[in-house]
């Protein structure tokens, strides 16, 4: 089964293609050397990295919020780079907190990207009404942010990445600021509106069990700066829950991750010293 | 509704109180009514000269808004101005706080100077009085906007006008409001002084006439008009306020 996930993926066309990318910010070390890295359609990748290694960075780069110093970005089949796809409504980002405006409904928060698309307001609503109750979000359209909990309004966030963006979703830590068994529920749910929509999905994450059980592929960022990604297959079968974190492979993936972490990460002490 | 009203009870009760110290304390302690009037006196003063100060109050009124209507304009386009540029926020800014240290009532005759009795130089006393409020503080309120809400358009192909109209004037909505809700007290301030130096209509003309006729009753009631003048712009725009800003009440 999870074979075939992966066939599935083989033949696809890329939704994502980073070459030789390599980015610093002015007068300091650079984050970025020579990054080559691939995601497929359809696949959903983790990048597990410890933080202030420049995750959030590489998410501004590949939103064409910052331009690289040099490197190419090519997004979707077309082969945008990140400005034009940003400019085209072909990325969905959903950053780390939930950045949804206080002065608009959940509805009208959700609506944003359909907005700015210029879809008309009456048809916005309704889109956003209809993904709602997949979304386990029935019932608050007409609630402000602030009485939402914080799970709640990551799910609304991510509503508004789903609406906002076409082929490529990058998810920044969406659920790092949520406390642990909020967290656990909120990955069982992106689990299952994921099977739903099989969007492409670039999630970024420091949490190693929360790569394993979201992922086709976790690439693994130890070194800074990033110059390569290593990649680990996820071979669990979909559609998953949390409890396949109790299985024996998952144990197994996460020994082998922690150990693609650690081995890098007790180089990097020793190169240092 | 019902609420509101309960939490207006202590104010109002105390107002009610300094009414019946000054009303009693005149009479007891037989302060001259030129000094201090009972405050009956006051109202009787006012009832007997209601036609005219319902005239000036019109006009005192009539300037206050018109002069807090263009400081509305252009302290908003200055806080866009101020947070769209650097070099505005480098140079006008500091500029415009710098400025409140002139003292404006020294500086009214000059406008007398140069726009005249008529009514342009009351609105200019005006505007001095309440552009700082409503420049400073919608300033501010842009500068709060979050920029990850503002990064998030922009990954969502927002245009530059998408970016003012749904994030940045919106963001700036609650100092703006801040601001007016001050502007609108001091209206009525700048008003008056610019009637003080010369014209011919306004409560403020009417105040120095009865005190230079030393009718104490007369000029008190005439303080009391404007400061419920200053205090109904002031309700209006924590009105307005209130019904702008209705998602911070839920």
């Amino acid at each position: 089964m999870a074979d075939l996930n992966h066939a599935a993926n083989e033949g696809k066309p890329l939704a994502l293609s980073v070459r030789g990318l390599n980015f610093s910010f002015d007068g300091q070390l650079p984050l970025f050397h020579g990054l080559d890295f691939d995601i497929k359609q359809g696949e959903f990748v983790s990048i597990l990295a410890a933080s202030g290694i420049g995750k959030t960075t590489l998410f501004r780069l590949l939103s064409g919020l910052i331009a690289p110093q040099s490197g190419t970005i090519a997004i979707g089949e077309a082969a945008h780079s990140a400005a034009e796809a940003a400019a085209k409504r072909k990325i969905g980002y959903m950053p780390q907190k939930d950045s949804l405006m206080p002065w608009r409904t959940v509805l009208d928060n959700a609506a944003l990207g359909l907005e700015l698309a210029g879809t008309a307001k009456r048809e916005a609503r309704r889109q956003v009404m209809e993904l709602l109750p997949s979304l386990g979000l029935e019932g608050t359209e007409s609630k402000y942010p602030h009485e939402l909990s914080g799970g709640m309004r990551q799910r609304v966030s991510f509503l508004r990445s789903l609406l906002g963006g076409g082929e490529l979703f990058l998810l920044d830590e969406p659920f790092s600021a949520l406390d642990a068994m909020t967290r656990v529920g909120m990955q069982e749910w992106l689990l299952q509106v994921w099977e739903q929509h099989r969007k492409t999905i670039l999630f970024i994450t420091h949490d190693v069990d929360e790569a394993i059980l979201l992922s086709d592929r976790v690439l693994v960022a130890a070194e800074s700066p990033i110059a390569k990604l290593s990649e680990l297959k996820i071979n669990l079968e979909r559609p998953r829950s949390y409890e396949a974190a109790l299985d024996h492979t998952f144990l197994e993936l996460k020994r082998h991750l922690l150990e693609m972490l650690g081995r890098t990460a007790a180089s990097r002490v020793g190169g240092s010293v | 509704m019902k609420r509101k009203v309960s939490a207006s009870i202590p104010v109002i009760v105390f107002v009610l109180l300094l009414a019946v110290i000054w009303e009693v304390g005149t009479s007891v302690f037989d302060v001259p009514h030129y000094i201090i009037p009972k405050l009956s006196d006051v109202f009787v003063s006012m009832w007997d000269n209601r036609a005219l100060l319902g005239k000036h109050w019109l006009v005192t009124l009539w300037e206050a808004l018109l002069g807090l209507g263009i400081s509305i304009v252009i302290g908003t386009l200055a806080a866009i101005w101020i947070d769209r540029s650097t070099l505005a926020r480098k140079t006008i800014y500091p500029l415009i706080v710098g400025s409140q240290t002139i003292p404006i009532i020294v500086l009214s005759p000059i406008m007398v100077m140069w726009f005249g009795y008529e009514i342009w130089s009351k609105i200019t006393v005006v505007i001095l009085f309440t552009f700082f409020s409503i420049a400073v503080n919608t300033a501010d309120g842009f500068r709060s906007a979050d920029p990850d809400i503002g990064a998030l358009m922009k990954t969502m192909g927002a245009s530059k006008r998408d970016l003012l109209l749904k994030w940045k004037l919106p963001s700036a909505l609650p100092g703006f409001f801040t601001g007016l809700k001050m502007a609108a007290a001091f209206s009525v301030g700048g008003a008056t002084l610019g009637e003080w130096l010369g014209g011919e209509n306004g409560l403020g003309v009417y105040t120095k006439r009865a005190s230079n006729m030393l009718r104490a009753d007369a000029v008190f009631s005439g303080v009391l008009l404007l400061s419920a003048m200053g205090i109904l712009l002031f309700l209006a725009a924590l009105w307005l306020e209130k019904a702008v800003l209705a998602y911070r009440r839920t």
